[in-house]
């Protein structure tokens, strides 16, 4: 061993569950590495994208990035592929037919539960996959265990021949803690890919023969379950009440309830339930913790066992020291009172970047009458907020457009005059979005469509997608053509309109026009994400105060550079009442789009430097 | 240290909350503490909330600080400092940067930016300490610096040695050439020789 690894194993370092995760790929010898970015897995990718023996990808989808991880483990190579919640859904098609196959190469799948949803369209429980797929399921409670429990994976994945799904939630990723990492493994290589068509080919004959061998595995992942240290008990000296936790809840119930014997679940899945009766046994009453669904808790409760669950605590959310707190205390006949946490401050949601080029997109969308907007997932559902208000739907990655098709056809007569719109990025568009693209133009649907490509994937931070013209190294890579993409998806070319969002007539003129037109077509934007290199900043922008008439058209591009200085009640000609709102820029902020200027009838944005002209006369 | 330190960082996206914990994260690592730091950013570039939790100590179990028990506040904008106060554990100390950012929520005209925050903060039975960073570094010549500002301001309370605080942040732009390391260790200085005369 070099001065340098053992170094690395001696010193802690403090890292993110994400990177734990990273740095358990790289020692345990993974040599394939896929995802799709989302909140909150994105950075695991990030990291092992670092490491030189490691092949990493960004795939185009969830789906994808199992499958490519499911290749390079029946050709003998240990892999692993990462993806936030929702992204399993996508990947579940082949999830639920792998578990026939299993595993050749160690195949670790990470999910990332957003419990509390932080950046999320949903909240669901990936523990259910394993039940569904009968797969064993880790959990890590810090970043420590993270690193631990992938490299644990690695190894009994080869061991069991089976999948392991390592079940992270936000509050695990996001977290940084000291980890001790420890010597690596040889890169594990299993041989060549040995030909198995019973084993690899899942037609019924196969698949029908493998079913009994998935739940001889179940029989031996739960014997296990029970032998594991990952299942451990921990004694506490207050029997009144113990627990049985996993995840980052256990770190909860031990802060909250330092005193209580708990059972720490690491191996989560197939549940140990005699080790679980025995724990009861030990205590007076036994409080399940799981966040979010109460599916040991159900588990525990058909094998007879008498538990306590989410009749006393939420099914929603994270199980954090103040929501345990006042849940548990009352069956210790104890009282807690939580401090009032009552604000009255504003809210503060998130906002569209200064100069993004969605601003422009937004400013039309929300001055065009009689629309529906089927939106997507990204920084562009952010449209469905103040002030733009131009959003009418968001579902799933690529739902834009299909349910655009829906609205369209399922229209009534009350919405006879309206037309659809489907507004999607690149990067949701190369995920799943074509699809729809293909549904409608095939079934002769008449949608128009804004395509908003700004060569990246915003929403997460600016990552490259096929769309970028760069893979997930950052190295020059094919960059898709969304014109002839579009067009063999059977969009008429004259159809097909490509625009730069910052040019707020031309965007008028090509969206009145083709919401009239009776036939599929598709608007797409052409300018990069200001989070990435490839936006080039232009002088600044200010207000001339003397100029402002308080008119407020500038506000409805919704660029959080501009603000409002001071408000003005007066009665118009016609004796209604108006308020004026007059601004200024932060200039310091402001990277020169010139959107607001568009927006401008006095002309009193202008570049700050004729400003500081004008104040420098005066003085 | 007997105890869990609990320390809770605020603001707005793109402020350098995050970067701000991380620095006093690894200054108490570097005297041999345990840390666990979390935040809820899930878009942390997008002009939201940010909270990020340090929590120091011989042993940290969860990462979240419970409400109620926050022994320290740095707060990058006083209306996210108002926000959060309820946090506080009575007679906390909260370092607020008074230089006020509205969102797009209050330009519109949808609610209202609160009155004098920094006088409701001294209604709650919290030690306030409050100078405009905002302004300072853009004096100072790079808004940037509000952090290093911040921190210089956070140091004597954060019962660390302040020289470890110090090397953390600085140790940062030891790579970044000697103008930018100059300028952090100035802002640092002011912050902490202000924040002396703003208690």
């Amino acid at each position: 061993m070099s001065a340098q690894e053992q170094n690395l194993i001696n010193q802690a370092c403090f890292v993110s569950g994400n990177e734990a995760v990273a740095l358990a790929a790289r020692d345990a010898g993974c040599r394939v590495a896929a995802a799709y970015p989302g909140t909150p897995s994105t950075e695991i990718l990030e990291y092992i994208s670092h490491y030189t023996d490691v092949y990493s990808e960004w795939s185009i989808n969830e789906k994808v990035s199992l499958e490519v991880a499911i290749g390079a483990s029946l050709a003998g190579s240990r892999a692993l592929c990462a993806m936030k919640h929702v992204g399993m859904n996508v990947a579940s098609d082949a999830l639920m037919t792998q578990t026939l196959i299993g595993a050749v190469g160690g195949l670790v799948i990470v999910v990332a539960d957003d419990v509390g949803l932080s950046s999320s369209q949903n909240e669901q429980d990936s523990r259910y996959w394993g039940r569904f797929a009968h797969l064993p399921v880790l959990e890590p409670s810090d970043a420590q265990e993270a690193y631990q429990m992938v490299r644990e994976g690695f190894a009994l994945s080869e061991e069991y021949q089976v999948p392991f799904i390592v079940r992270l939630t936000t509050r695990i990723c996001h977290v940084k803690g000291l980890v001790r990492c420890y010597p690596a493994e040889l890169a594990a290589q299993q041989g060549a890919f040995e030909k198995d068509v019973s084993r690899y080919v899942m037609v019924p004959g196969n698949a029908k023969q493998r079913l009994p061998l998935m739940l001889e595995r179940d029989a031996k992942l739960r014997a296990l379950a029970e032998r594991t240290t990952l299942n451990a008990v921990q004694q506490g000296s207050d029997k009144r009440v113990g627990f049985v936790t996993s995840g980052a809840a256990y770190c909860h119930v031990k802060e909250a309830f330092p005193e209580a014997p708990v059972l720490k679940l690491g191996l989560s899945h197939p549940a140990p339930l005699d080790k679980i009766a025995e724990f009861a046994n030990s205590v007076a009453q036994l409080v399940v913790v799981e966040e979010v669904e109460p599916l040991l808790e159900t588990e525990l409760r058909a094998a007879g066992g008498e538990v306590i669950g989410k009749e006393h605590l939420p099914r929603i959310g994270e199980l954090t020291p103040s929501v345990l707190l006042p849940a548990v205390k009352p069956l210790l006949g104890e009282t807690y009172s939580s401090p009032n946490l009552q604000s009255s401050v504003f809210p503060r949601p998130p906002t569209m970047c200064v100069a993004c080029p969605h601003l422009g997109i937004y400013y039309c969308l929300s001055h065009v009458k009689n629309t529906i907007i089927s939106g997507d997932i990204g920084c562009y559902t952010l449209g469905a907020g103040h002030p733009w208000n131009a959003l009418d739907t968001c579902i799933s990655m690529g739902a834009s457009l299909s349910v655009a098709q829906g609205l369209d056809k399922g229209r009534t007569a009350a919405d006879e005059k309206k037309r659809v719109l489907a507004v999607i990025g690149d990067s949701t568009f190369l995920h799943m979005g074509m699809q729809g693209l293909l549904d409608i133009t095939y079934n002769r649907g008449n949608v128009t469509v804004l395509l908003l490509d700004n060569r990246a994937v915003g929403m997460t931070g600016g990552q490259n997608a096929p769309s970028s013209g760069l893979n997930l190294q950052g190295d020059e890579t094919i960059r898709v053509d969304f014109r002839k993409l579009c067009e063999a998806l059977g969009v008429r070319s004259e159809r097909i309109r490509e625009v730069n969002p910052y040019e707020l007539p031309t965007l008028f003129k090509a969206l009145r026009e083709e919401v009239k037109v009776e036939a599929p077509s598709v608007i797409i934007t052409n300018q990069p994400c200001v989070l990435t290199e490839r936006y080039a900043k232009q002088p600044p922008l200010a207000v001339n105060a003397d100029d402002c008439t308080g008119c407020g058209n500038c506000l409805d591009v919704g660029c959080p550079a501009i603000h409002v200085t001071h408000r003005e009640q007066v009665i118009k000609p016609n004796g209604r009442e108006k308020t004026l709102a007059f601004v200024k820029i932060d200039s310091a902020a402001c990277t020169g789009c010139n959107l607001c200027l568009e927006t401008c009838a006095p002309d009193a944005i202008v570049p700050l430097e004729n400003v500081n002209r004008i104040n420098a006369v005066e003085v | 240290m007997s105890g869990v330190f609990n320390i809770l960082v605020v603001g707005i996206g793109g402020q350098g909350v995050m970067t701000a914990a991380d620095i006093i994260a690894h200054a108490a690592i570097a005297e041999g503490l345990d840390v666990k730091k979390t935040e809820v950013a899930g878009m942390a570039q997008r002009g939201g909330v940010v909270t990020s939790h340090v929590r120091i100590g011989k042993q940290v179990l969860s990462p979240a600080i419970t409400p109620g028990e926050a022994d320290i506040m740095l707060a990058f904008e006083p209306a996210e400092a108002l926000r959060w106060v309820s946090h506080m554990r009575p007679g906390a100390t909260v370092m607020v940067n008074s230089y006020p950012q509205s969102p797009p929520v209050v330009s519109i005209g949808l609610f209202d930016y609160p009155e004098a925050p920094e006088q409701q903060l001294r209604d709650s039975p919290v030690n306030v300490i409050s100078f405009d960073a905002g302004q300072m570094a853009i004096e100072l010549g790079d808004r940037r610096l509000v952090n290093s500002i911040m921190l210089g301001a956070i140091a004597p309370h954060l019962r660390l040695n302040e020289a470890s605080l110090k090397q953390a942040l600085l140790g940062r732009f030891q790579s970044k050439g000697e103008r930018l390391l100059a300028l952090n260790d100035q802002a640092y200085q002011a912050g902490h020789s202000e924040a002396e005369v703003a208690a």
